[in-house]
C-alpha cells in the first residue's frame, strides 16, 4: 500500500488556491449524471450532502437516526473557531494554523491544518449567513470567548448549543435541497458494507432499521461522515448510538486506518455515579473561562465539603502547573492532571475520581446574572443529573472518552486508499494530529463538509465518464449483499445467554483501564490478551431476540460491538507501537521527570496507517512522514 | 446512599404499525435513584433479553437532553414529571418507591408507531424542507459581520432555535397540533434580518405542509409549552399567526419570466 499525501506544492499560504485551480472541473450539465452517497448527515456529512447537492450532483444521504438534525454534533456546546481577528487581539490564519498544529502536538499534516484554518472564516460567514443566532455584543456585532490551548479570543458561540446551532443550519439547508428533489434523504438506514469494484468504491448497502430490508444503493463516489469511535471505551460522551461500524467495515475492505490510538479524553465530564451508567455527560471546555479547577491540598479533606475547605488548603493545580494557560491548559494535558491529583488519593465525591470547578471566584466578580447568561443551560443540565446546584456548590468534574483524532486515513483531496471513498469530519484522521483543541472539530466538520469536499471530489468525478457506474444486479454488489446477510444470520445463530451491552461493558472497562489517560507495554498487551478473549466469548454466548426483519435494536448494537471488539484491538496495538508519547497518547516509559509527555521525533515523527490483511492475520503498519517546513518541531510548552 | 426502589411499569407494545398494541406490565427492581429514566429502562431491557424476550423499543441517543430523539409519555406526560427536562435527562430520584409508571409513545395521526414507544416524526422534517431554512448556497454570503443583529434579536433567535425537535408538544396537545414547533422556527429565522426575504412565503408553505401531514390546528390550550423541555414560549404562535395573515393578504406569487439570448 502506498500513501500518497497528494501535498500540493508550493509555500504553505498557496497550496490550496493552487490545488483548487489545478482541480479538474465537472461541466455543469454533466454534474447531474453522477451520483454521490454521503453516510452520516452530521455537520461533515449534512454540510457536504448539501454543498453537493447545491452544484447540482445528485445526492443520497444516510442516517441511523429518525432524522438528519439528530447526529451527534448537535451535542457539541462551546463553540467554533474562527481566525476572523474581530477583537483585534492578535488573531490571524497563521496563529490559529500554528496553534493547532502545536495542539495536535506535531502529529497532523501542515498542509491540511493551514487549509482549515485559510477556510475558518469562510465558516463563520456561511453560519451567519443562515441563521445560525451566534451570541452578540450590543452593538449587535459577533461576540468571542476563549477555550484550551489558545491565548486570543477566536470562539463563535451560540449559548451552550454552539454544536446544535450550525448542525441545524446544516441540516436546514439539507432539507432545503431534499424539498427541491436534489437530496433523496434516508434515515433510519445504517451502513453495513461498501462495495468495491476493481479496488474502486461504488456503492454501500445498508439496513432498512424498521423493515430490516437489506439494499444495496450504487453510486459514481461515497462519501463516509460517520463520526469517531469514542465508544469503543463504552461509557463517553458520544451519543449512545454512534459507532465505529461504517469505517470499521471499509477498513476491512481495503481504506487504512490511522493513528487509531490517538483518542481525546476530556477533562470536564460529570463523573460516574453507579455500574448502571450508560453514558457521561460533558461539560463544556468553555466553563473553563471562568472556572476555576483545584482538589484539596491535604487527602484528609477529601471528605469535607468544598466551603469548608479554606483557600490556602485548595491545589488549583493548573494554575499552580501551567501559569501562563492555567485553567485554559489543552485538554490532554487538564485530563493527566486531574488523573494524577486522584491517583495521589486527593479526588473528591463519593468515588474519589473528581476534582472540582469552581465558580464562585467569577460570580463574585461578574455577577451570577452574567455567569447564567453564558453557562446557563449547562448549569441546568448539571444540576438535572447530580441534584447539586453548581450556583452554591463547585462542580465535580472528571476526564471521560469524548472524541477520536484517529479515523480512516485519507489524503489531501481527502480520499481514502480506496479510490471513489472519501472520508469527512471526525471519520478521518487528518488535522487534530496527537490532540484536539476545543472549538476544533465544528470547524473541521463544516471545513471538509462545506468547503473541501465540494471542489475536491469534482477532480475525482471529471476523470470518470458520466453515467458509466455499476448497475445494482452486478454481481459484486449481490456478493457484497450476500456478506452483510451472512453475517446478520451469524449474530442470529449464537443463540447465547448474553446481552451485546454486556460485551461492550466489559470491552471498555479493558480499554479504559490499559489504553485510556495512560498507557504502558505491559497493560496494552495484557489488553491484547483480553480483547480477543472477550470477542470469542461474544460469538459463543450472545443472545438476539426477535428477527432481522423489524425493528430490532439488539440486532443493531450486536452488529456494532462485534465491530468495536475488533477494533479496539487495533487502537492498543497502535499505542503499543508508537513508542512516544505525545498529545493524548501518554505512554507512561516516556515522560520528563515532571511528568510531560516526551516525544520521540527521532522514530515516531510520521502517521501509522494500518492495513487489513485478512481475518486472524496481523495488520501491517504503514507510515507517512511529517514534514514541518512552515513551523518548527518544538516541545510544547503551557507554561 | 438513599434507598432503592422498586417500581411496576405498564408498557405500550406493539410490533408494527399495522399491528394492535396492548400493556404489558414489568417489574422494575432495585432501581437506583441515580439512575436516569433510560438507564433503568437498559437494565429492564438486558433481564429480558437474557431471558430472550423482546425487549422495550424506544429511540434514544445523546441522553443529554439534546438530540430530541427520546420522546415517552410518562404517566400522560411527555418527557414525564419534570417541567423542562428530556426522557433522558429524567432521573429517577423523581420517582417514589413502589409506584407504578405508564410508558407510552407519542399518540398523534402524523406521528405513526412504529414499535413499542417509537414513532416516526418524519412529517416534521417534511415541514422543514417545505420552507424551514434561509436560501444561501454554499460560499455565498458576505462578513458575517457585515450585518449588525441587535442583541435583543438575537437572543429571541436563540429562544425560538433551542427548539429539539422532539415533537412533545404535538404529543401534549389535545389536537396533536404542531404548531409549537412550527413556529419556533418561523420565529428564529425571522427574527433575524438573513430571513426576511423569504419571510412570508416561509410562514405559507410550512403551514400548508403542516396542514397536509394532517396535523391539528391551535385552540390555545396551552400543553404544549409546559411539555416542552427547552421552554419554547407559546407567543411564537401569536407571532406565526400574524406572520401567516399577513402572508395571506399580500401574497403574490413571484412572475418568472424565461431569459433571452
Amino acid at each position: 500500500m502506498e500513501l500518497k499525501s497528494q501535498i500540493p506544492d508550493g509555500p504553505i499560504e498557496k497550496k490550496w488556491d493552487k490545488h483548487k485551480f489545478d482541480l479538474k472541473l465537472v461541466n455543469p450539465a454533466n454534474k447531474r449524471k453522477y451520483k454521490v452517497i454521503v453516510v452520516g448527515s452530521g455537520l461533515a456529512g449534512g454540510a457536504a450532502a448539501a454543498s453537493l447537492a447545491e452544484l447540482g450532483y445528485e445526492v443520497e444521504c444516510y442516517c441511523y437516526q429518525d432524522s438528519p438534525r439528530r447526529a451527534h454534533s448537535i451535542a457539541a456546546q462551546g463553540g467554533i473557531n474562527g481566525a476572523k481577528n474581530y477583537h483585534g487581539d492578535g488573531d490571524s490564519v497563521r496563529r490559529l494554523f500554528y496553534d493547532t498544529v502545536k495542539g495536535g502536538d506535531f502529529r497532523a499534516r501542515e498542509a491540511n491544518v493551514h487549509r482549515l484554518a485559510e477556510v475558518s472564516n469562510n465558516i463563520i460567514d456561511q453560519c451567519v449567513g443562515q441563521g445560525v443566532p451566534f451570541a452578540r455584543e450590543y452593538g449587535g456585532l459577533l461576540d468571542n470567548r476563549s477555550f484550551g490551548g489558545a491565548q486570543v479570543s477566536r470562539t463563535f458561540y451560540a449559548r451552550g448549543q454552539t454544536g446544535q446551532q450550525l448542525l441545524l443550519g446544516a441540516y436546514q439547508a439539507l432539507e432545503r435541497q431534499i424539498g427541491l428533489g436534489a437530496v433523496k434523504m434516508f434515515s433510519r438506514h445504517e451502513m453495513l458494507e461498501v462495495i468495491v469494484v476493481d479496488g474502486v468504491a461504488k456503492g454501500i448497502v445498508t439496513r432498512n432499521m424498521v423493515t430490516g430490508k437489506i439494499e444495496s444503493h450504487v453510486a459514481d463516489a461515497v462519501c463516509l461522515a460517520t463520526g469517531g469511535y469514542g465508544n469503543v471505551f463504552y461509557l463517553s460522551t458520544n451519543a449512545k448510538g454512534c459507532n465505529g461500524t461504517a469505517i470499521w467495515r471499509a477498513y476491512k475492505k481495503g481504506a487504512a486506518f490511522a493513528n487509531p490510538c490517538f483518542t481525546q479524553i476530556h477533562p470536564t465530564c460529570i463523573p460516574v455515579t453507579g455500574d448502571h451508567q450508560s453514558k457521561l455527560t460533558l461539560m463544556s471546555e468553555s466553563l473553563r473561562n471562568d472556572g476555576r479547577i483545584w482538589v484539596p491540598k491535604r487527602k484528609e479533606d477529601c471528605g469535607k465539603p468544598a466551603s469548608q475547605i479554606p483557600e490556602d488548603d485548595r491545589d488549583y493545580y493548573l494554575e499552580r502547573k501551567y501559569p501562563s494557560f492555567g485553567n485554559l491548559a489543552p485538554r490532554d494535558i487538564s485530563s493527566r492532571a486531574a488523573k494524577q491529583a486522584c491517583d495521589e488519593g486527593r479526588g473528591i465525591g463519593a468515588t474519589g475520581r473528581g476534582v472540582y470547578l469552581d465558580f464562585d471566584d467569577s460570580i463574585k466578580r461578574l455577577g451570577q446574572p452574567k455567569i447564567e447568561e453564558r453557562y446557563g443551560n449547562l448549569f441546568e443540565m448539571y444540576e438535572r443529573i447530580t441534584d447539586e446546584n453548581p450556583y452554591k456548590t463547585p462542580m465535580r468534574i472528571y476526564p471521560a472518552s469524548h472524541y477520536t483524532m484517529g479515523g480512516l486515513w485519507v489524503d489531501y483531496n481527502l480520499q481514502s486508499t480506496i479510490p471513489g471513498l472519501f472520508v469527512l469530519g471526525e471519520a478521518n484522521f487528518s488535522d487534530h494530529g496527537a490532540n484536539r483543541l476545543g472549538a476544533s472539530a465544528l470547524m473541521q466538520g463544516l471545513a471538509d463538509g462545506y468547503f473541501v469536499i465540494p471542489y475536491t471530489i469534482g477532480g475525482y468525478l471529471a476523470g470518470i465518464k458520466p453515467g458509466s457506474r455499476i448497475k445494482l444486479d452486478d454481481p459484486a454488489v449481490k456478493a457484497t449483499e450476500q456478506t452483510v446477510t451472512d453475517q446478520i444470520g451469524r449474530l442470529f445463530a449464537i443463540k447465547g445467554k448474553q446481552t451485546p451491552d454486556h460485551f461492550h461493558r466489559e470491552l471498555g472497562k479493558v480499554m479504559w483501564e490499559y489504553s485510556g489517560m495512560g498507557r504502558n507495554e505491559a497493560g496494552l498487551k495484557k489488553a491484547l490478551e483480553l480483547i480477543p478473549q472477550i470477542r470469542e466469548e461474544f460469538w459463543n454466548n450472545l443472545c438476539i431476540p426477535g428477527t432481522g426483519e423489524e425493528v430490532n435494536q439488539s440486532l443493531e448494537m450486536a452488529g456494532r460491538v462485534a465491530d468495536f471488539l475488533e477494533l479496539g484491538e487495533l487502537l492498543c496495538l497502535d499505542a503499543l507501537n508508537r513508542r512516544e508519547s505525545c498529545g493524548a497518547h501518554f505512554r507512561e516509559e516516556w515522560q520528563t521527570g515532571e511528568g510531560e509527555a516526551m516525544r520521540d521525533d527521532e522514530s515516531f515523527c510520521h502517521v501509522a496507517a494500518w492495513e487489513y490483511q485478512g481475518e486472524g492475520n496481523a495488520p501491517v503498519r504503514h507510515t507517512e512522514q511529517l514534514a514541518f517546513e512552515s513551523l518548527h518541531l518544538a516541545t510544547r510548552n503551557y507554561k | 446512599m438513599s434507598k432503592h426502589l422498586n417500581l411496576t411499569l405498564h408498557v405500550w407494545r406493539q410490533k408494527n404499525t399495522n399491528c394492535d398494541g396492548k400493556f404489558v406490565e414489568y417489574p422494575a427492581e432495585n432501581v437506583s435513584p441515580d439512575m436516569s429514566f433510560l438507564e433503568m429502562l437498559d437494565v429492564v431491557n438486558e433481564g429480558l433479553i437474557r431471558k430472550g424476550e423482546d425487549p422495550i423499543t424506544f429511540d434514544h441517543d445523546c441522553r443529554e437532553g439534546i438530540c430530541g430523539t427520546c420522546s415517552m409519555v410518562i404517566n400522560g406526560r411527555p418527557h414525564g414529571p419534570k417541567e423542562r427536562t428530556t426522557t433522558c435527562q429524567l432521573h429517577m430520584r423523581s420517582f417514589q418507591d413502589g409506584e407504578s409508571i405508564t410508558l407510552e409513545p407519542w399518540r398523534a395521526e402524523a406521528f405513526p408507531v412504529l414499535r413499542d414507544l417509537m414513532v416516526d416524526r418524519t412529517a416534521f422534517d417534511r415541514i422543514i424542507a417545505a420552507g424551514g431554512f434561509i436560501s444561501v448556497p454554499t460560499g455565498s454570503p458576505q462578513d458575517a459581520n457585515a450585518l449588525p443583529i441587535p442583541k435583543v434579536n438575537a437572543e429571541l433567535a436563540m429562544d425560538a432555535a433551542a427548539c429539539i425537535g422532539c415533537g412533545a408538544c404535538v404529543a401534549a396537545c389535545p389536537n396533536a397540533s404542531a404548531m409549537l414547533f412550527v413556529s419556533a422556527k418561523i420565529n428564529h429565522l425571522g427574527q433575524l434580518p438573513q430571513g426576511q426575504p423569504e419571510r412570508y412565503s416561509r410562514v405559507r408553505d410550512m403551514i400548508a405542509q403542516m396542514d397536509a401531514e394532517e396535523f391539528g390546528t391551535c385552540t390555545n390550550h396551552g400543553e404544549c409549552e409546559i411539555a416542552c423541555p427547552k421552554g419554547i414560549k407559546m407567543e411564537n404562535i401569536a407571532r406565526m399567526n400574524r406572520d401567516f395573515l399577513k402572508a395571506s393578504i399580500t401574497y403574490r406569487p413571484a412572475v418568472v419570466g424565461g431569459g433571452a439570448g
